[in-house]
């Protein structure tokens, strides 16, 4: 039996030694193969009485599990060298640049507008729309801006030959819901304006947003509350905002409205010609004339509406310092606007 | 409007500060542009004369003068080439100071002592023409300080005004709004009526009541025209941006500055007959005072005489009977033209005048004589004259009505939110000349002559309103019934539709609407675009029918500065004339060039038509809106083979394909651009998923390799399969195309794998087998299609 012992310690030391999954495969021969040395003492218990063969049994077996415990430890041991060599052999840079996935952006003009859109969907508003090429009357005419009309002239209007015009403000969707539909009435109406129009301030089209509520008891007051708050969650920033009195042929009492300075928080600054302040968008009560058009009862109803154009709020908000860059579509640009 | 700060006080003796002034006019709806000093700050400038002149030793373009303030006489070196014994000039003493930091000093010139200087215009900021010394007057006491006989220091404020406030294109009705708005009574120019001294009368006929109700003319003879205009007449004229022509030409502009109306005076001797005040004959011309011949039309309002058109009426005088140095008898008109009449007509023209800005938004109607009767008493005073009777031609019917307006205390605080003691608003409305009356529950009022801009109640509520201060109105927001706004599952926002895009790595691009028509021709379908009739350049006026011309310049711009990989798409209305209609419906449009992918060490190649196809394919998928059908198409701007329509549900969407490399070559496009050009409507209705049922049954992938002639599109082969109808068919994918060695010449190889399932059971093999083999008898029999051994 100390022949056992001798055979048992033998196989561990040279499993232990063995760097290489051949080598192993080696021991496991020598050992437990079919002529190896522990199957040859198997062979032995033939030799020994009835009464001592189960415990000679039970010792050899336990030498035979020994070994191939440890040979398939070792095994383990030895093919996950293996495969951490075949892996140091596919290793990456991980500093290399990763396989670009890049985002393409949305225009500042339409990150500006879907968040106009967005906030006063909070309030209750709709998006409505309506065409590019419009006829005289939506434009102009139930506007109350009548043909000899002196606020013709600040339009730079563009005409096509049958008489009809681009759109030179988002005000005849007002029109086309306050036609379509019945009060109360709750729009924004964003897109493209045409002007004739075309310097460093000015490109011949451009981009409004225009807003209307119909509905009974509207009054200035809600107007001013609605700009106000509007403004203040544009810029998401607690503005001062003033209204000043201006002239509109659509809105009685018609106001400008100034917000104090983005840039200089009213201190005076370039971009607001040091005034502290910056015009941002007209706004008034609904004309009754306008309503009158559109068959709208006055005796029930009054109305707000509002007008503002996009590009002057994304340069505000962005700090873009030139109109142009907006239709130029220079990747440079338009690649800063990502997602 | 251009005002001088003095001038208004001279009316309205308020004590505010100028930018008290500017803030309170701005505020109450008069926006003040700019404050400007009317000249530079100078001090110990007073009016010298000269005693005498004599040539200086050493330079030639120099003298040497005596100058008295009425008390020294000093020693002068000057330059200017009109000075002379017996003028009267600015003199800057030794100590005085120009603007901010010029200090006139004991000097020497050439070696002769200089005790102070002789100015000019120019040099006291008092012009922007340097035109020798400034000759004033015998009049002006020498000695006297010429800073306060010229009103300054002064500030001429820019009145940016709406078109509603014609009323406030004069000093008048600049001082009425300042006295209201700083409780100031103002002093306004009394016109007290000049006794003829003959009975010298021009008729006049109103041939045209309508367009003018009301003509008053007046005879002066014996005016001198000679005679210099007054330099507080110039210097008002010229805070207000007008220059001095003559004296009489000066008068008419003052008064229109002063009160509002602008008047004309013509050579009463180069008239021949009655005035008339008729509309033009077609193709009758005029030449004007600037020198430019018009050819009128017969809605252009004229004062004609008896031979020919003289005026443009309430636009611009004609040139043969304007005041010239041989004038010697003035025929002066005051009238009221119809605002429509005058509307328009200087645009037309391109003539924008002090007379047509005013006319055409309203001249206070009662006006005229007043401004005859002030007008005339100038001109007696500067250039002397034997003044007729004033001759008013009206007709009353024509003349602006003067309405009643009501206006109820309810409407005013439902409104405003405010409520205002009727004294109050009484106050208000008369201080801006309306006349008042307390009724039942409000207001009976008047507007005043002058105001074109207020015939209702709305009206009246801005005038309260801007009066009491929008900005101290108060604020609220609307009180709304909750609603819960409808949310169609179906519709795609077009924002998603977006942000797919963006999410492939494609930037948007916002085009003009008007493209160039070269472009379009070229790169257009062939049919031409709806044209502007006044474009802003040629290069932008057609309409887009399509997104491609813009955006295959937008790629341009960014290849022309090195950008090797440009991604755009961009979405909007494109303009399709359709017989008389026109069809103005959103479109989307993507252009991708250059590289597939952005630059990266593992690989490179550049876009094919199935990474754009890919792209649109996605836009179906997009809400369950459907499937595309691809089919081969041409367009002249895109390149044959490599072109296909897009249809959903039978609908024609539009094209995909590759720009043609001829194309792309002239355009300095080295590498290849891919385009789509769809209808963006179609694309947002998505449908509402309806549920089906899964099956729990193991699904069987089973691959063949199919050889077909080269002209079979994948399109057969799918159709070839549907056509089976056999639900155990899930799917049929390509995942191979192969040509080449072993595969006949025309031939291709397509690799296809075939996905099964069973809702009810699992699949045995011999089902399986048996589908394959209907899958491979119905191409055969459809596509010609032989099993690849």
């Amino acid at each position: 039996m100390d022949n056992l012992q001798s055979i048992q310690d033998e196989a561990l030391a040279l499993i232990e030694s063995a760097d290489s999954l051949a080598q192993l495969d080696d021991v496991r021969v020598k050992f437990l193969g079919k002529k190896g040395l522990i199957s040859a003492q198997m062979k032995t218990l033939g030799q020994l009485s009835a009464e001592e063969r189960p415990e000679a049994g039970a010792k050899i077996n336990a030498v035979r599990d020994r070994v191939t415990d440890a040979l398939e430890a070792k095994k383990a041991t030895l093919e996950g060298e293996v495969e951490t060599q075949s892996l140091m052999r596919d290793a990456v840079d991980v500093t290399m640049p990763g396989r670009p996935q890049e985002i393409g952006g949305l225009h500042p003009v339409t990150r500006t507008l879907d968040r106009l859109n967005r906030l006063f969907a909070s309030l209750g508003y709709t998006v409505a729309t309506g065409p590019e090429i419009e006829d005289d009357w939506h434009n102009f005419e139930a506007l109350n801006i009548p043909s000899h009309h002196p606020a013709r002239a600040m339009h730079d209007t563009f005409y096509f030959d049958d008489g009809r015009v681009l759109r030179t403000h988002t005000s005849p969707v007002q029109i086309r819901t306050m036609v379509n539909e019945e009060p109360p009435i709750r729009i924004v109406a964003p897109g493209r304006v045409y002007r004739c129009d075309s310097d460093l301030t000015h490109t011949p089209m451009f981009h409004q947003i225009e807003g209307l509520v119909v509905d009974r008891d509207i009054s200035f007051a809600d107007l001013k509350g609605t700009i106000i708050t509007f403004l203040n969650r544009f810029f998401e920033a607690d503005l001062d905002v003033r209204f000043r009195p201006s002239y509109f042929p659509f809105t009685e009492p018609s106001a400008e409205v100034d917000v104090q300075c983005v840039m200089c928080e009213g201190a005076g600054c370039r971009v607001c010609s040091h005034t502290g302040w910056l015009e941002v968008m007209g706004c008034g009560m609904v004309h009754p004339k306008v309503f009158e058009q559109t068959g709208v009862d006055t005796s029930v109803y009054t109305g707000f509406a509002f007008g503002m154009g996009i590009e002057r709020l994304a340069m505000l908000r962005y700090g873009i310092g030139d109109l142009r860059l907006f239709y130029e579509n220079d990747l440079q640009f338009l690649n800063q606007f990502h997602g | 409007m251009k005002a001088s700060i003095s001038w208004l006080k001279s009316l309205c003796p308020t004590d505010l500060s100028v930018d008290e002034i500017v803030s309170r006019l701005t505020m109450a709806g008069l926006e003040v542009d700019g404050v400007e000093p009317a000249a530079k700050s100078f001090t110990n400038v007073v009016v010298g004369e000269v005693l005498a002149v004599s040539q200086h030793p050493d330079a030639d373009k120099l003298n040497v003068c005596e100058v008295t303030d009425g008390e020294s006489t000093y020693q002068v070196v000057c330059g200017a080439p009109n000075v002379r014994a017996g003028l009267k000039v600015p003199f800057a003493r030794v100590g005085a100071v120009i603007g901010d930091d010029f200090k006139i000093k004991q000097a020497k010139l050439r070696g002769v002592e200089s005790n102070g200087m002789l100015c000019g215009a120019d040099e006291l900021g008092l012009s922007d023409e340097r035109d020798g010394l400034m000759e004033l007057p015998d009049s002006f006491t020498t000695g006297a300080d010429f800073a306060e006989l010229l009103s300054l220091p002064d500030n001429v404020v820019e009145v940016d005004l709406t078109p509603n406030r014609g009323d406030c294109l004069s000093i008048t009705g600049l001082a009425r709004e300042l006295g209201v708005l700083s409780q100031t009574p103002v002093e306004f120019v009394g016109c007290e009526p000049v006794d003829p001294e003959s009975d010298e009368t021009h008729d006049v006929y109103l041939s045209a009541p309508e367009s003018c109700p009301c003509y008053v003319g007046r005879v002066i003879e014996n005016v001198d025209v000679s005679r210099p205009t007054p330099v507080w007449i110039v210097e008002r004229l010229r805070r207000s941006g007008i220059r001095s022509i003559d004296a009489i030409v000066d008068i008419t502009n003052y008064v229109m500055l002063e009160l509002g109306q602008p008047m004309h005076a013509f050579d009463r001797d180069q008239l021949v007959g009655a005035v008339d005040v008729r509309m033009a004959n077609d193709g009758e011309q005029l030449v004007l005072l600037d020198g430019k011949t018009l050819t009128l039309t017969h809605d252009v309002l004229v004062i004609a005489d008896q031979e020919k058109p003289l005026a443009l009426a309430g636009i611009m005088g004609g040139e043969h009977s304007g005041i010239s140095e041989k004038t010697t008898s003035v025929f002066l008109e005051s009238a009221f033209f119809n605002p429509i009449t005058i509307a328009g007509k200087a645009r037309r023209y391109g003539l924008h005048t002090d007379a047509s800005a005013r006319f055409e938004r309203g001249v206070d109607w009662q006006l005229a004589e007043h401004a005859c009767q002030r007008a005339t008493a100038l001109i007696i005073e500067i250039c002397g004259g034997t003044p007729g009777p004033v001759m008013i031609t009206d007709n009353e019917q024509a003349l602006p009505a003067k309405q009643v307006i009501e206006l109820s205390n309810a409407r005013v605080e439902q409104q405003l939110k405010i409520s205002l003691p009727s004294e109050t608003i009484q106050q208000m409305l008369e201080a801006l000349g309306f006349g008042v009356e307390i009724a039942e529950g409000g207001f009976r009022c008047v507007a005043p002559s002058w105001r074109f801009d207020v015939s209702i109640e709305q009206d009246l509520i801005e005038e309260i309103a801007r009066i009491y201060g929008y900005n101290n109105l108060p604020t609220s927001l609307p009180a709304q019934a909750l609603t819960m706004a409808s949310v169609p599952e179906a519709d795609t926002p077009l924002m998603r539709l977006k942000h797919y895009l963006v999410d492939q790595d494609i930037q948007e691009a916002i085009t003009y609407s008007f493209v160039d028509p070269a472009t379009q021709a070229i790169l257009g379908d062939g049919v031409e675009g709806v044209r502007l009739a006044n474009p802003i350049a040629s290069n932008l006026a057609e309409m887009r029918r399509s997104l491609i011309p813009g955006l295959v310049e937008a790629v341009r711009h960014n290849v022309n500065r090195q950008a090797p990989r440009v991604r755009l798409f961009e979405t909007g209305q494109c303009f399709v004339s359709q017989g008389s209609g026109l069809d103005q419906s959103e479109r989307v449009g993507i252009a991708i060039y250059g590289q597939s992918d952005p630059l990266h060490f593992s690989g490179d190649r550049v876009v094919d038509f199935f990474d754009l196809k890919g792209i649109v394919d996605g836009l179906g998928m997009i809400n369950g809106g459907g499937d595309f059908t691809w089919a081969p198409t041409e367009h002249p701007a895109l390149a044959p083979g490599q072109t296909a329509s897009v249809s959903l549900n039978g609908e024609l969407l539009g094209v995909v394909g590759r720009l043609h490399p001829k194309l792309a070559r002239e355009l300095d496009l080295p590498k290849p651009m891919f385009l789509a050009d769809l209808a963006l409507t179609p694309l947002l209705c998505g449908q509402v998923t309806a549920f089906k049922a899964i099956s729990r049954y193991p699904r069987v992938l089973r691959d063949l390799a199919v050889v077909v002639d080269d002209g079979v599109a994948w399109q057969q082969i799918v159709e070839a399969v549907d056509s089976l109808s056999d639900t155990r068919i899930q799917s049929i994918e390509l995942f191979d195309v192969y040509r080449g060695t072993g595969v006949p010449e025309g031939r291709q190889s397509l690799a296809l794998s075939l996905s099964l399932q069973d809702p009810e059971k699992t699949l045995e093999d011999a089902a399986i087998q048996g589908l394959v083999d209907q899958v491979v008898q119905v191409l055969r029999e459809r596509t010609g299609a032989e099993l690849r051994g």
